[in-house]
């Protein structure tokens, strides 16, 4: 599964997936469940280590909207790439929440998507092979002119012709 | 009429470009048919049960002379000489070649139309009442807000992925003639408190098989808030519509669980958190850039009551009864809009051939700026034409075989396109539109009749609008014998209702006695005055089952 942060393959992701019921192993990047996270905020955020939260598609952010500080990672599961919802989960957290750090997709994802990915404010993808640099590197200028403001600080269309 | 600037160019020749390499991959075997077919979804290439069919965007549903001559190359170089005007406002083609795809789309840029978004789960073509800027008593020209939509609408980056289509009609104008309220987001223009055009929007209308008619969530949203308040509309479907069922993914079904109350609440809340971090306020600037396109053609000053046209009337009977249905008022001394029947009796609903959609493009650059309209009942408007020259015009359209004088009239159907080419469908729709045309050819009959709107679907999908026909003719599969399930009383306009369904479908061979014997109950049943919807609104559907089932 070929690991995508900012258009470069990481090979070495340091990140480990914990299970709600195992216990957290010291001095790790431990990524939890949202619903770990909601559980065991206190204990959680007294470590000093990295932490990060994956949210299932059928996550509602609203729920971390007020610790997005605390993370290093959140991850958005996509289950199929027809489930659309993480278009909008990644445009609550990076633009609404203005979350600094990592937001990567991961699971079923098309090439063709990764443009509206970086959009909504995602920089890391984990898919399958069809997601290779080159692919994100074409996502990037698929569009040159864009009609939407999202938050990503591209100028829109409507921006230009208005000079403003 | 709107014309693409440089960025509206770019945006549309690179997605040519994008959608040709795609194309490419799959005709060299790079991509499978499993691969390819979410990517061609996008861009209104289906696969249809005898080959590849093509549906091109006409936002709503405005086309230039030289758009319609595009059309006609189109239907002439590439398909079968004919082309299909849908509900939506659009064209399907039924036959090209995958291989041609994306010279038809290159040849349709270059006249500044595509395909984009007319399938897929995405933010669909936005369709609009066919008399804008024409008609008496419009508040304000729906095409400047759809032009609008189009443009927020277009590869927008968080609602590519919706869980199901999603489909909005804008309409400027009291009486619907866009059929908002079966419509995911339906949108009436209406006066601000400060004068200024303001929006009462409707969610969750829709067809299929849980027909529902939309409800207000928003009153007199504000022109600059338009498109924010839209926004919040989509995220909250986006979010919380529901994905695990196909059939219960629309918006409908999300607010009909919430309940219309909650839904505009949430709508509300999200509409108060002020976007994501983006800026949706449509400036004041950009609304007058759109709306000069849309600034009114060159009318002359002209008698209210040109004489060579009413001694037309007077002089030739078939003339009179053609400009009785097909034409309406328009809001300039002078002028009417005219309706151009694809209704021919006998004939298949909506289809054009290319040699018809040149002369109807000639005559619209003759006597009509330029301008040629769809409508969601599947025919053409010229939508501003002298009454001084309505003889001629009538004239051409009838030696072209478009002068059918049946607006509005029982054989103006809205059929889909059925078991004929559909691979959804359950049953033919074309030929029992045909059928039924046929019988009341007699067209002494058919005014007598009146205003009467017929909708048949081959399928619970609801294409052929059934659900809010007068008569709606649904096609469903018995056993394998193709039957049809007849409702009343639906309606599409401001007052839109569900019809009801009247009892057992009917074979094939009975469905026209059936349909005469609901005609003749209603003509044994009406008073003064009164349309068929009137009178079932006035006695039910009681008297119609006693006639259609009483002997059985």
């Amino acid at each position: 599964m070929p690991l995508l942060k900012d258009g470069v393959e990481i090979t070495d992701d340091k990140w480990v997936r914990i299970d709600d019921d195992a216990a957290l192993p010291e001095d790790c990047h431990a990524l939890v469940t949202m619903r770990r996270w909601l559980a065991e905020r206190d204990t959680l955020t007294a470590r000093n280590t990295p932490i990060g939260v994956a949210l299932e598609s059928s996550d509602n952010p609203d729920a971390i909207m007020d610790d997005l500080g605390r993370f290093s990672l959140i991850e958005v599961d996509f289950p199929q790439f027809k489930d659309g919802r993480g278009f909008s989960v990644g445009r609550l957290i990076r633009h609404r929440g203005t979350y600094q750090g990592e937001l990567r997709a991961k699971g079923d994802i098309l090439p063709d998507q990764l443009h509206y990915l970086a959009r909504c404010g995602y920089d890391a993808v984990d898919g399958d092979a069809r997601i290779t640099p080159a692919a994100w590197a074409e996502a990037q200028t698929r569009f040159s002119e864009v009609y939407q403001s999202t938050g990503d600080g591209r100028k829109t269309v409507l921006q230009k012709r208005q000079c403003i | 009429m709107y014309r693409y600037d440089e960025f509206d160019r770019t945006i549309v020749t690179e997605r040519v470009a994008e959608f040709s390499g795609q194309v490419q991959r799959r005709l060299a075997g790079e991509l499978t048919e499993d691969e390819f077919k979410p990517l061609r979804l996008m861009n209104g290439l289906y696969l249809q049960l005898h080959a590849y069919m093509l549906r091109v965007a006409i936002p709503y549903g405005t086309l230039s002379s030289a758009q319609m001559r595009m059309l006609a190359h189109v239907a002439r170089t590439y398909d079968k000489g004919y082309g299909h005007f849908t509900t939506r406002q659009n064209i399907q083609y039924n036959w090209p070649k995958l291989k041609d795809v994306p010279d038809i789309l290159a040849d349709l840029a270059t006249v500044e139309m595509h395909a984009i978004q007319t399938s897929g789960n995405c933010i669909r073509n936005v369709t609009a009442d066919q008399y804008a800027g024409a008609a008496a008593g419009e508040v304000d020209d729906p095409r400047i807000w759809s032009e609008i939509l189009r443009q927020w609408s277009t590869f927008h980056p968080e609602y590519s992925f919706l869980p199901r289509k999603f489909k909005i009609a804008v309409t400027g104008h009291a009486h619907d003639r866009a059929a908002i309220k079966v419509h995911d987001i339906g949108i009436v223009i209406v006066e601000g408190d400060n004068g200024a055009p303001a929006f009462d929007i409707y969610a969750g209308g829709g067809q299929g098989r849980t027909p529902m008619i939309a409800h207000l969530v928003g009153a007199k949203i504000a022109a600059q808030d338009l498109l924010h308040f839209i926004d919040a509309i989509m995220r909250v479907y986006n979010m919380h519509g529901r994905r695990d069922n196909l059939y219960k993914a629309r918006i409908k079904i999300l607010v009909h669980a919430l309940g219309a109350e909650e839904f505009a609440r949430q709508v509300h809340d999200e509409f108060a958190k002020g976007g994501a971090g983006d800026d949706l306020e449509l400036p004041e600037g950009e609304i007058a850039r759109i709306r000069a396109y849309f600034a009114p053609p060159a009318y002359e000053t002209l008698a209210a009551d040109d004489p060579a046209y009413t001694r037309a009337l007077a002089d030739d009977k078939a003339f009179a009864y053609w400009a009785r249905t097909n034409l309406a008022a328009h809001k300039v001394p002078g002028y009417a809009i005219v309706n151009i029947s694809l209704k021919p009796i006998g004939g298949i609903a909506g289809d054009a051939s290319d040699s018809q959609m040149d002369a109807i493009a000639d005559l619209a650059q003759s006597f009509s700026f330029d301008e040629v309209r769809v409508t969601h009942e599947q025919n053409l408007v010229l939508p501003h034409v002298r009454q001084t020259d309505l003889y001629e015009v009538w004239k051409q359209l009838d030696a072209i075989g478009c002068a059918t004088p049946n607006i509005g009239l029982i054989s103006d159907m809205i059929v889909c396109p059925g078991l004929d080419y559909c691979d959804l469908a359950n049953a033919r729709s074309i030929s029992i539109g045909q059928i039924i045309s046929e019988r009341f050819a007699d067209l002494d009959k058919e005014h007598d009749i009146g205003e009467l709107k017929i909708k048949i679907s081959g399928c619970i999908n609801a294409c052929g609008h059934h659900h809010v026909g007068h008569i709606g003719i649904l096609g469903v599969d018995k056993k394998g014998v193709e039957n049809y399930q007849i409702s009343l009383g639906g309606a599409a306009d401001e007052n839109a209702a569900i019809g009801d369904i009247v009892g057992p479908a009917f074979t094939e061979d009975k469905i026209v006695w059936a349909i005469e014997t609901i005609v003749d109950t209603y003509l044994a049943l009406r008073k003064d005055g009164e349309r068929f919807i009137d009178t079932y609104r006035r006695t039910g559907i009681e008297p119609f089952k006693e006639t259609l089932y009483a002997a059985a």
